[in-house]
């Protein structure tokens, strides 16, 4: 079986979001770049899966639609243990044409399983995983936060509100996955590090693709009025507050 | 021309978030000067359908076939495809929950709509058709213009209100054919909590961090939500300590969840916590640490000792039932 984890390069979480050229994109000054956290977890289980030689899995490889500023971003994934890299050489304009460029590779390479995270924590889109699923026409799972494999068969488990199902899948496939698909993103070692610099990463050029959305702008959220505080000794009061002023209870 | 709205149903029954969602649609067609179509999918009886009768859908349609017991992306993708090239849909909006994850990306690629996730307000515009959507994990707002002639949104949960509109609609039942080859997954199993108000759904949270020092701690936060019919979540720490079960945690990377209402107690407020709460209407901290991040994020506060104010607001909620 040869996995594919798709992954995107985002600002670090505690990243202080702020804007360039009239706010038409992100100021990229003083940026820690890192591993999409819900691409970084899908990677883990990838690996954890390739550990036990009962699964057969042969591969762990990942993918990524950037420039060629992206490649620390990849080269952190191959030290963490995937095994070799694609690189499609393009801004990823939008989610679809992202996809486009994710199911053409998957198409020349031929992946079993795909791993793409919910979500980037950056535009918080929730959208290639499934639109790669459905440019190669393959089921795809989404919510997800286990992957097993059974005598080599994928068995997934799903988060369902109030709830969880347990679902059998045939590859290929791909697996949409959130918080709960490992414990722990898996850390580099000292080898890893070392291996990664010379683990191939493949470089395609992108095929011609629409792209449906753009962003014509962003803007900061309202500043939060400053917070009201309660005497400690009387929280009668944020009861009473809560009731007839906030009207929430 | 119309705008379609995928209503889930829960074993044949609403939620207070499908009818947000038709409140939304019909604001929208409102807009574009046309109408709503509600589709759910899975059989609903009558009078849980004429419901969305209530909150502005021009059209219902309950798409039923018996093989429709389980959730599959790429048949219910579809069966939604085909009705709305069948209703001319212009834009078709879902919820941005579980199911209109799992369904819009596949239906973007089917209909070549683009997709504007997340959005918590009415569109900016429809010349161009602009939307205003989360980005950055909640630490900004994108103006997003989807340029395709078919666009799909889907609604940040408790971000429109109820809006009544009564239209009288009938419901249309109709049967839609499955492949049976097209089937790729099955579901072996199911498990399913009762009862008690789910955290996605509840309208007040509790929730506790690191702060509340122990699990042994927890007895009059839950008592807290309880009286307020409300549900108990958690911070990251105390999850991954195994002192709540792991469903309580909110946070980038447990729920993201957006009540009325949302009580942190003993939480620092830490960053991916927050991207998982900042949606909530209102947000309460009590913490010990006056410089906790909490307070900025919070409406009203208070810094003090957990263990001694809890009891107090217990005392206090009781007081407001006699």
């Amino acid at each position: 079986m040869k996995i594919l984890v798709c992954i995107s390069n985002v600002p670090d979480t505690t990243t202080k979001i702020k804007f360039a050229e009239g706010n038409t994109s992100i100021d990229t000054t003083g940026i820690q770049w890192v591993i999409n956290p819900w691409d970084e977890l899908s990677l883990t289980r990838a690996l954890e899966l390739k550990d036990d030689q009962a699964n057969g899995v042969k591969s762990v490889t990942v993918a990524h639609v950037g420039p060629a500023s992206s490649e620390p971003t990849i080269r952190k994934a191959l030290a963490i243990g995937a095994d070799d890299a694609i690189r499609v050489n393009t801004s990823a304009s939008d989610a679809f044409y992202t996809a486009f460029q994710l199911a053409e590779v998957i198409r020349k390479e031929g992946f079993d399983m795909i791993i793409c995270g919910i979500e980037s924590s950056d535009f918080n889109g929730s959208a290639v995983g499934g639109m790669v699923a459905e440019f190669l026409q393959i089921p795809s799972v989404s919510s997800v936060s286990g992957i097993k494999l059974e005598g080599g068969s994928p068995l997934l488990t799903r988060e369902i509100d109030g709830g969880r199902e347990t679902v059998k899948v045939s590859a290929p496939f791909v697996a949409i996955v959130q918080k709960g698909i490992a414990k722990e993103p898996r850390i580099a070692s000292m080898r890893g590090i070392m291996t990664a610099r010379t683990k191939p990463v493949k470089v395609f050029e992108p095929v011609p693709a629409d792209t449906l959305t753009s962003v014509a702008g962003f803007e900061k959220p309202s500043p939060r009025a400053a917070c009201r505080y309660i005497d400690p000794e009387n929280p009668a009061q944020l009861i009473d507050i809560l009731q007839n002023e906030a009207k929430v209870i | 021309m119309s705008v379609l709205v995928y209503t889930e149903n829960w074993d044949g029954k609403f939620k207070k978030q499908s009818f947000e969602l038709v409140s939304y649609a019909s604001a929208v067609a409102g807009m574009m000067n046309t109408t709503v179509t509600a589709l759910t999918i899975g059989k609903a009886d009558m009078e849980e359908l004429m419901k969305l009768g209530n909150w502005g859908a021009d059209k219902i349609i309950n798409a039923v076939n018996n093989d429709l017991s389980v959730f599959d992306s790429q048949v219910y993708t579809g069966i939604i495809a085909d009705i709305a090239k069948n209703e001319g849909s212009r834009v078709i909006i879902f919820s941005n929950n579980i199911t209109g994850k799992a369904l819009a990306p596949r239906l973007s690629v089917r209909l070549k709509a683009g997709i504007g996730a997340g959005v918590s307000k009415l569109p900016l515009s429809t010349e161009p058709f602009t939307v205003y959507k989360r980005a950055y994990s909640g630490n900004a707002f994108a103006h997003l213009v989807i340029n395709s002639d078919v666009k799909i949104l889907t609604l940040a949960q408790n971000s429109f209100d109820l809006t009544e509109k009564p239209t009288g609609a009938v419901p249309e039942s109709v049967q839609v054919s499955i492949d049976g080859s097209s089937v790729r997954t099955a579901v072996t199993e199911r498990v399913q909590q009762t009862g008690k108000i789910l955290l996605t759904d509840a309208e007040i949270v509790v929730s506790g961090g690191r702060g509340m020092k122990s699990p042994d701690n927890w007895g009059p936060l839950v008592e807290l939500a309880s009286l307020l019919n409300g549900a108990t979540a958690c911070s990251r720490p105390v999850s991954d300590e195994g002192w709540r079960p792991h469903e309580e945690h909110t946070g980038q990377t447990g729920k993201m969840i957006a009540p009325n209402l949302y009580i942190a107690i003993g939480i620092s407020g830490a960053t991916q916590h927050l991207a998982g709460v900042s949606s909530s209407k209102y947000i309460v901290a009590i913490n010990n640490d006056k410089d906790a991040p909490i307070f900025e994020a919070a409406q009203y506060g208070i810094v003090g000792d957990a263990m001694k104010v809890l009891p107090k607001l217990v005392e206090a909620v009781k007081g407001l039932k006699k």
